[in-house]
């Protein structure tokens, strides 16, 4: 038998997939024709290309996996002709062949309004991986872009073209409002002010009558007479049904386009079928991706002897535009009559909620979520299954207000066949069995087992609480454990080591812990003594606990060498110390540069040579940067007072206080600070695990930032704080924090995971609500009184230097396979050897 | 000819056993090699292994943390943390950046050897 399927996009894929599920018998032929050059792809996610994936990472499936499964897929090679009668294609190439079923799944292309100019360079439509890539072709001479259509699609390509980094973006919608089809007019409202202020220009019930310029695009104008300048437009205001090798075999088509087809996405003709976005069911379009798997799962059940039909889709979505969240599920528009309608509004957030309930107040018909829509999951399952609505039901979407976090506490109610995930129809009881039938205990192994969460990933939130709660009612609810060395979290084994009062990595294993250690919890422990005791971390034979760098006081480079980051607080250094790290570069032939926080680091010192530089260098004053432990790095600064014009307290010396307080202070991760002397924040204070910002009162204190590959903005922890009241909130913070994160936490993300977020967080630092504040403060005090320079404690031990040494039977040797190139006058590393 | 190779092993005077901190490691030199030496203290035991970790070549084992994986001696490098066993060298970090050689080590009088293959032995 022989199957052909025309088109390869991802409904076409899904049914070849899905086939391959139901034992095909071994006659079973397919054969794959697609117009693109590259197979299947996410489509879904083609914005994610400007955000760094590339094609490969969108891709369904690589060319192989065609290949593996036995079919045939001609690329770049559109069906031209289906002759009915004989039943055979025929290709663009010229490839006839025969078929016994035709599954039509050819999708659908933009619809470009027929507006005149639409020729011109610089206009584009939004649809594939090619027109993204002749975007990005354009978009470097572009400066004012412009999106025509204000629906899901168009405000889609918007964010590509905020992406691309026009310095403008105009949305110009026919209608009166933003994404009139998936929310009503005050979500819409609230939408639009939301891209507002994200830089987005957004023009309603404007119909654009040309697109002026000359070969190239030089702007629009618009029916009534107004126009602005646009040197980018990309055209997204709909599709259509690619019907048009339906139209001509003479298949049924719809009045405005779409392959007429019944309950099993039959046409006209038994033995062609048509599923994703060509295909019109009950004078409907589907132009959601789960709707179209779900017709290639009717048609492939049907080819294997199975009944099954289509039977319409349910069209709530949950998409992030612009980085809004936008849903609407269920009926999201039902009037008065048919129910009673819960609004919530903030206009400060942005965040708009509406959800319709039954007149009898027992259940949820639908609602629209905007600028927050983490409730969508569990609002989705609630109206989807009839669930039982709390008394209050203005709670589904305030949240309890009582203050006791539920979170996932919804999942337990839902029942076994509760639809999950809608793309892959993946139900609750099968995401419940993959955890304890299948052993799937993290999300990758769910996803591999079940495909629960691979369409658009909405549910993914549900099915990570779905795993938890069946963890936990199997009674293997996997406790955050250190490794298989330790059953107990950091924070338990923080308060353990205090309160047995131990002082090495190997009494604590001995004690607390079994068998004989590892890379992982070595430098935990060892980071968990440095913060309690703050003895000498190479002494007691923590030493070998210590991860390398901290081992060798110095950060490990390319090749073996090491970086030397002497102490530079807050950035403020004299000429002679400037002249002494300069001498010390020379003498050692190190590569200097400037770092990002206002210090300088000395690469390619050999580790023999490492106490002979810190003997110079503390000799003229200088002492451990610590830029190799998980400990304070610095507090950067700027000039403040003491030279700005604009600047209100004197900035440097605070940050100097600062450094020199918490110098040396050894944290679950590194910890950098800024200083900024006023509210033009020079010092980018608000980026850093805590930052303090001059106000013309005192001093704003800002915790938990940081930049790195996740940046997150530090939130604003009290205001107009005189400096002593500053230092002891950052006390408390940090004991806080050293007490309760896991290992390699930064304090972004764990006050990301800390139940009641900075409100909590602020009730412990600011309102004491613990009654720790006096303890935290104390325990403080008794690390910056034990602070010595670790360095100094080196150079002036013999025995301690003897470690710093690559051959330990000839010391005085160094390693010869390390190799340096020369680049602008100085050495940096020779490059990976392989 | 049929030949089973019996691997001949010529043992060197490394070092001092106080040389070798407590459950950590040193790098040897020995003729134009580097060999990293381990004291696992917590086990009573001795590991030799090649310096260099085979994933980005860098002379760096030495360095590294050594400890235990179900009960099987292993070494992180600082670089990367891939960890490789001590007994029979295989990367045991699950990504294949391939094995490293590992060499017999005895401790007597409180000096440390270790025994390096015979290459010409193997090559006849």
């Amino acid at each position: 038998m022989n199957i052909i399927v025309v088109g390869n996009g991802m409904v076409g894929f899904k049914f070849c997939e899905k086939l391959l599920q139901k034992n095909l018998a071994p006659s079973v032929k397919i054969t794959v024709f697609g117009e693109e050059i590259r197979p299947a792809y996410d489509r879904v996610h083609l914005s994610s290309f400007f955000e760094g994936k590339t094609a490969e990472d969108l891709s369904m499936a690589p060319r192989s996996w065609y290949e593996d499964n036995g079919i045939t897929l001609h690329l770049s090679d559109p069906i031209q002709a289906i002759d009915r009668v004989e039943k055979t294609v025929t290709s663009h190439r010229g490839i006839t062949l025969p078929y016994n079923y035709l599954v039509l799944a050819t999708g659908s292309a933009a619809f470009v309004p027929p507006i005149p100019g639409m020729d011109k360079q610089g206009v584009f439509i939004y649809r594939t991986v090619e027109d993204l890539e002749l975007m990005q072709h354009w978009a470097p001479r572009a400066r004012k872009g412009a999106v025509i259509g204000g629906g899901l699609l168009g405000l889609e390509a918007a964010k590509a073209l905020l992406d691309l980094g026009l310095s403008t973006t105009h949305v110009i919608e026919f209608a009166p409002r933003l994404m009139p089809r998936q929310i009503d007019e005050a979500g819409s409202q609230m939408l639009q002010s939301k891209l507002e202020a994200l830089g987005l220009q957004v023009h309603l019930s404007k119909n654009t009558a040309a697109i002026t310029g000359g070969d190239a695009i030089s702007g629009l104008s618009f029916a009534d007479g107004s126009a602005i300048d646009a040197d980018m437009l990309v055209v997204s205001a709909g599709i259509k049904p690619r019907d048009e090798l339906a139209k001509q075999c003479g298949l049924e088509v719809g009045p405005r386009g779409g392959i007429v087809v019944n309950n099993n996405m039959q046409t006209s003709d038994p033995s062609i079928f048509a599923i994703g976005e060509c295909a019109l069911h009950g004078s409907m379009i589907y132009g959601l991706v789960a709707p179209g798997y779900e017709m290639a799962e009717v048609v492939a059940t049907q080819l294997v002897g199975g009944a099954k039909e289509f039977t319409g889709f349910d069209m709530s979505t949950k998409l992030k535009l612009v980085g809004t969240d936008v849903a609407s599920f269920g009926d999201p528009f039902i009037g008065p009559k048919e129910a009673r309608t819960i609004i919530f509004e903030d206009t400060v957030k942005g965040i708009y909620k509406r959800i319709n309930v039954s007149n009898d107040g027992k259940l949820l018909l639908g609602g629209i979520l905007v600028g927050d829509a983490s409730a969508y999951n569990m609002l989705l399952q609630t109206a989807k299954n009839g669930l039982a609505l709390p008394p209050n039901p203005e709670d589904l979407i305030l949240g309890n207000r009582s203050g006791a976090a539920q979170e996932g506490a919804g999942v337990s109610a839902l029942p076994d066949d509760a639809l999950i995930c809608s793309c892959e129809s993946i139900s609750k009881a099968q995401i419940c069995n993959a955890v304890s039938e299948g052993g799937c205990e993290n999300l990758d192994a769910i996803k591999k087992c079940t495909k629960a969460g691979t369409g658009c990933g909405g549910c993914i939130p549900m099915v990570k609480d779905l795993m938890l709660h069946t963890m936990k009612q199997g009674g293997k609810y996997v406790r955050n454990v250190l490794c298989e060395h330790f059953q107990y979290s950091r924070q338990e084994l923080f308060d353990l080591i205090k309160l047995k009062n131990l002082v090495t990595y190997n009494e604590t294993l001995d004690h607390l812990g079994a068998g004989d250690g590892c890379e992982v919890c070595k430098p935990a422990v060892a980071s968990i003594l440095a913060s309690l005791w703050n003895d000498l971390i190479l002494d007691k034979g923590n030493d070998t606990a210590q991860d390398s760098n901290d081992r060798f006081l110095a950060n490990i480079q390319k090749g073996g060498t090491y970086s030397v980051v002497p102490r530079i607080p807050g950035g403020e250094i004299t000429p002679e110390k400037l002249i002494t790290i300069g001498q010390v570069a020379q003498k050692y032939a190190l590569y200097t540069k400037i770092t990002g926080g206002q210090r300088i680091d000395l690469f390619g010192a050999h580790l023999g040579d490492l106490p002979a530089i810190w003997e110079e260098l503390i000799a003229a004053g200088f002492e451990s940067g610590h830029a190799y432990g998980k400990s304070l790095r610095t507090v950067k600064s700027c000039v403040g007072s003491t030279w700005c014009r604009f600047g209100l307290h004197d900035s440097v010396s605070f940050a100097i206080q600062i450094e020199e307080r918490y110098r040396g202070l050894r944290a679950p991760h590194k910890l950098k600070s800024a200083v900024s002397g006023c509210i033009r924040e020079c010092a980018e204070a608000q980026s850093k695990d805590f930052g303090i910002i001059a106000t013309d009162k005192g001093w704003n204190l800002y915790v938990c930032g940081n930049g790195g590959s996740k940046p997150q903005h530090a939130k604003l922890l009290a205001t107009d704080l005189s400096s002593e009241t500053c230092i002891k909130y950052i006390d408390r913070f940090l004991m806080f924090y050293i007490k309760t994160a896991d290992p390699l936490t930064r304090t972004a993300t764990w006050l990301n995971k800390l139940d009641g977020g900075i409100d909590y967080l602020r009730n412990v630092v600011v309102n004491d609500s613990l009654g720790m504040a006096e303890q935290f403060e104390a325990e403080m005090q008794g690390l910056v009184d034990n602070y010595t320079c670790e360095w100094k404690a080196v150079v002036e031990s013999p025995q301690l230097r003897k470690r710093f040494t690559h051959f330990i039977n000839a010391p005085e040797e160094k390693d010869p396979t390390v190799q340096f190139e020369t680049m602008r006058g100085q050495r940096k590393a020779a490059d990976w050897n392989s | 000819m049929s030949a089973t190779i019996t691997e001949q092993y010529t043992w060197f005077a490394a070092c001092s056993t106080a040389d070798v901190p407590s459950n950590g490691g040193v790098c040897i030199k020995y003729k134009d090699q580097q060999i990293a030496l381990f004291h696992f203290t917590r086990r009573n035991e001795w590991y030799a292994t090649q310096n260099m970790c085979p994933h980005r070549m860098q002379m760096a084992l030495s360095r590294g943390l050594i400890g235990t994986a179900g009960g099987e001696p292993k070494v992180a490098c600082p670089f990367h943390k891939k960890t490789f066993s001590l007994v029979d060298g295989r990367c045991m970090s699950g990504d294949d950046c391939g094995a490293i050689e590992t060499y017999p080590v005895r401790v007597e009088n409180g000096k440390v050897f270790i025994g390096v293959p015979d290459r010409e032995t193997e090559l006849f």
